[in-house]
């Protein structure tokens, strides 16, 4: 289990960043994602794995109107 | 789920030069217009973004004035907004409605407004007393004519007076007159009257650029809720387009004043006019900007390609998208009027920007549309948009997912001079209302307004554009409606106020609220009522948790209205700020501010204007006018706590099918926020409980937000603060205050 912006998460072994954003069907483009802390540039997102019991911070910016 | 990616070969294939024109009325419309007044005058470009000077028109004793705009108006007012507001407090009285002749309609630019090195800089501001909520409103618009006034000689433009002819006013600023015509009978509504008026008015072609035409239509003339269309001259399309001042009524009191149109007419348009103090930091400060633009926005929004509708589906995947009168955030049926469609919809071979230099170009057009209904079926047209705004209002709310009728009802809310969030939204409630029985067929005059009927929806519309029928109704917006559906006794009160979607009189813009506190209040406790221009918090409280005690959601409160108000202070457009980000901005602190594009604001501020400023400047410049604002509106007998009031289907599910439709969400809340099993307990039971639960915390947000804008537990701003911004200095301001203190 891991943590998303509070909300718990299952984990599954190899699980990348992009992987959340699909499971939290988190589609808006303009993202800052940290992995513990850690901030994963958006080229990473497909490669960076995500240990279990990470606390991952997905945040969104702000758009529209 | 991924980042939607362009394809060309998808885009249709339409030919974005043709459409029906209407420029065989030209020489009647010429020989036709009588001159009642014509006043010289000498043109002057601003200095360091200001002319100093303000023209005066009264439509109705033809007096056209100059008026200084001295050193105190903008070191307080600064411009835009500001400069609306400070003329409209002069010429009103607490007593004086919106359909009084003393009420007028107020145009300004803002100081760095023209300069074309930066984008989204071509913004006016139009501020007049509401015919919806009895308040100044203000509302921020593109299109040429804010710039061309100001590179005409003026900072501001009033308008007072009511006429008993249509007038034409036309500004020359290239031969230095001001002519008030009396307009002859003919065309009212606004792609036919723009262009029109665009060819009558300048010298040939190559002036069309150079002439942009402010008017309203139909609609205007019978309902409340009329908007003002600004034209700008499209070169590649070879058409007049138009950007709108939506929100709260302003064509309503233009027509009421009996305005046909205002035409301004400008010098051709170079990047050095408003000469701004240091030309340099605005070219070098737009070089980087335009570079961004061009390597981040392809990876980030899209705002190049699709606009601002390319957030159509992300409120959709993120149950924002107002999905029938704001019940349900989402709809199985959003991809037929998401970006997906409209990119490939959208003529896309345009640099669609509204002012020269705008490399964000969101203005996106649909060319080649033939109409179906009303006097202009058969003819091929192009709609500005749609944006986002006008998917979700006129769309989704009122389950209407057919791109065609979405366009068409999209045209006719713009050449109608009808606000298109105002007009979804009060189209939603009453689909609402037909669904739960509180209108009926007979109450409607025949009209089946069920959800998704757009032929119903557009026979609506054109009845509002002639004032009769069931039209004539929804024109006079949600809460005058509320209060005849209530009068009538066709239903339940208390779930007609509870669904009916306004707040001081204005009807909310397009996004959910339900579940983010931070932007019930992002609605309810602005200055204006429920724009979201003040205000977007959704993704930071509700997705990001960024903001998890009423402290945090106060200050965001506090902040983020104020940066925004400086848009409008300056004429600046919104959208650069936050919709394309640097490359490095995810490592900059408090990202959400986007601290590289505030800097170059602070920057573009002070080359302009060579008044140095801070980043911390600009929010107290801001401060002084909102808080202005909202003793203007305790001024007019409102502004209190008591009229931030929110209707409950903003802060929670009002309907038993509301709730169930997202059960899994609302149990898992009474269980988390509030210590309550739900197993057992009845729909009813639990709605109730989320009731008292939400309500409650709403009104605690209250407390937090006006404490820390340093207003009273009523909503006043206090003497101290008042001393704080140097409003003390206005003594009517100040007496404004003291009658709550």
């Amino acid at each position: 289990m891991i943590q998303v912006n509070e909300e718990p998460l299952d984990w599954h072994e190899g699980m990348t960043v992009r992987d959340i954003l699909r499971a939290k069907n988190y589609r808006f483009p303009m993202l800052i994602i940290h992995v513990n802390g850690l901030l994963i540039p958006k080229p990473d997102y497909d490669t960076t794995t995500v240990p279990d019991s990470a606390v991952v911070q997905v945040i969104h910016l702000i758009s529209g109107g | 789920m991924d980042q939607l990616v362009f394809d060309p070969s998808k885009v249709m294939a339409i030919d974005h030069t043709r459409r029906t024109e209407y420029l065989g009325a030209l020489l009647a419309y010429r020989t036709g217009l009588r001159t009642l007044k014509e006043v010289a005058y000498t043109p002057s470009l601003p200095d360091r973004g200001y002319n100093n000077r303000s023209l005066y028109v009264n439509v109705d004793t033809l007096e056209v004035t100059e008026k200084p705009v001295t050193q105190q108006m903008k070191d307080v007012f600064i411009g835009g907004r500001g400069f609306g507001l400070y003329h409209l407090w002069n010429a009103v009285q607490p007593t004086t409605k919106w359909n009084d002749p003393e009420n007028e309609i107020i145009i300004s630019p803002g100081p760095v407004c023209g300069i074309t090195q930066y984008a989204g800089t071509g913004k006016s501001l139009v501020v007049t007393l509401s015919p919806q909520t009895e308040i100044p409103i203000d509302s921020n618009v593109g299109g040429f004519f804010g710039p061309l006034l100001k590179f005409s000689g003026f900072d501001a433009l009033e308008l007072q007076g009511k006429s008993t002819k249509d007038v034409i006013l036309f500004i020359d600023g290239v031969k230095g007159l001001i002519r008030i015509d009396e307009a002859p009978e003919g065309p009212v509504d606004s792609h036919v009257l723009g262009e029109l008026l665009t060819h009558l008015y300048a010298e040939n072609d190559a002036d069309l650029p150079n002439v942009s035409v402010v008017s309203t239509g139909a609609a205007a003339e019978h309902s409340l809720i009329g908007m003002l269309n600004f034209s700008f001259y499209d070169r590649r399309r070879g058409c007049v387009r138009f950007k709108q001042a939506g929100r709260g009524g302003i064509g309503t009191v233009f027509r009421d004043k009996r305005i046909r149109a205002i035409v301004c007419r400008g010098p051709k348009v170079a990047g050095d006019l408003n000469h701004p103090a240091d030309p340099e930091t605005i070219a070098r400060t737009g070089i980087k900007y335009h570079k961004e633009i061009r390597e981040q926005d392809p990876h980030q929004c899209m705002m190049r390609r699709n606009g601002t509708a390319h957030i159509v589906e992300i409120m959709n995947a993120y149950d924002l998208l107002p999905v029938h009168n704001f019940q349900f955030g989402s709809h199985p049926d959003t991809h037929k009027i998401d970006s997906s469609y409209w990119q490939q919809r959208c003529t896309q071979v345009t640099v669609d920007g509204c002012w020269y230099g705008c490399s964000m170009a969101c203005a996106k057009g649909t060319d080649g549309v033939v109409l179906k209904t009303g006097p202009y079926q058969g003819h091929m047209v192009t709609v500005d948009g749609p944006e986002y705004e006008n998917a979700a209002g006129l769309g989704s709310n009122c389950g209407v997912f057919d791109p065609d009728y979405l366009l068409e009802l999209n045209f006719y809310c713009d050449t109608y001079g009808i606000c298109t969030i105002t007009y979804g939204t009060l189209t939603a409630f009453i689909m609402e209302c037909y669904q739960r029985g509180i209108l009926n067929k007979e109450r409607t005059g025949g009209l089946e307004l069920t959800w998704g009927n757009a032929e119903a929806d557009l026979a609506m519309m054109h009845q509002m554009a002639r004032g009769i029928g069931f039209g004539k109704i929804a024109g006079m917006g949600v809460k005058k409606m509320k209060t005849h559906f209530i009068a009538q006794g066709w239903g339940d009160p208390q779930l007609i106020n509870d669904i009916g979607m306004e707040n001081k009189g204005l009807e909310y813009s397009q996004y959910m609220s339900k579940e983010s506190l931070a932007q019930q209040g992002g609605y309810a406790l602005t200055n204006k009522g429920p724009q979201h221009d003040e205000a977007w918090l959704i993704f930071m409280d509700m997705v990001n948790k960024q903001l998890p005690t009423f402290e945090a959601k106060a200050e965001a409160l506090y902040y983020f209205p104020l940066f925004r108000t400086w848009f409008g202070l300056n004429g600046f457009c919104k959208l650069p700020w936050n919709d394309v980000v640097p490359a490095d901005n995810s490592s900059q602190p408090e990202p959400q501010k986007v601290p590289e594009h505030v800097q170059n604001y602070v920057d573009l501020f002070t080359a302009t204007t060579g008044v140095k400023i801070t980043k911390e400047d600009l929010i107290m410049q801001s401060a002084r006018v909102y808080n202005f604002q909202r003793i203007f509106n305790i001024r007019m007998g409102k502004g209190l706590r008591l009229h931030d009031a929110a209707p409950y289907r903003s802060l929670g599910p009002v309907t038993r099918e509301e709730y169930e439709s997202r059960t899994e969400r609302y149990d898992k809340q009474l269980q988390d926020e509030l210590g309550i099993d739900p197993a057992g307990k009845s729909t009813e039971e639990k709605m109730a409980l989320h009731r008292t639960w939400r309500t409650d915390r709403f009104s605690q947000l209250m407390d937090s937000v006006y404490t820390r804008r340093g207003w009273t537990l009523d909503g006043v701003p206090t003497l101290e603060r008042l001393r704080e911004l140097g409003l003390d200095a206005f003594p009517e301001v100040v007496a404004v205050v003291k009658q709550f203190i």
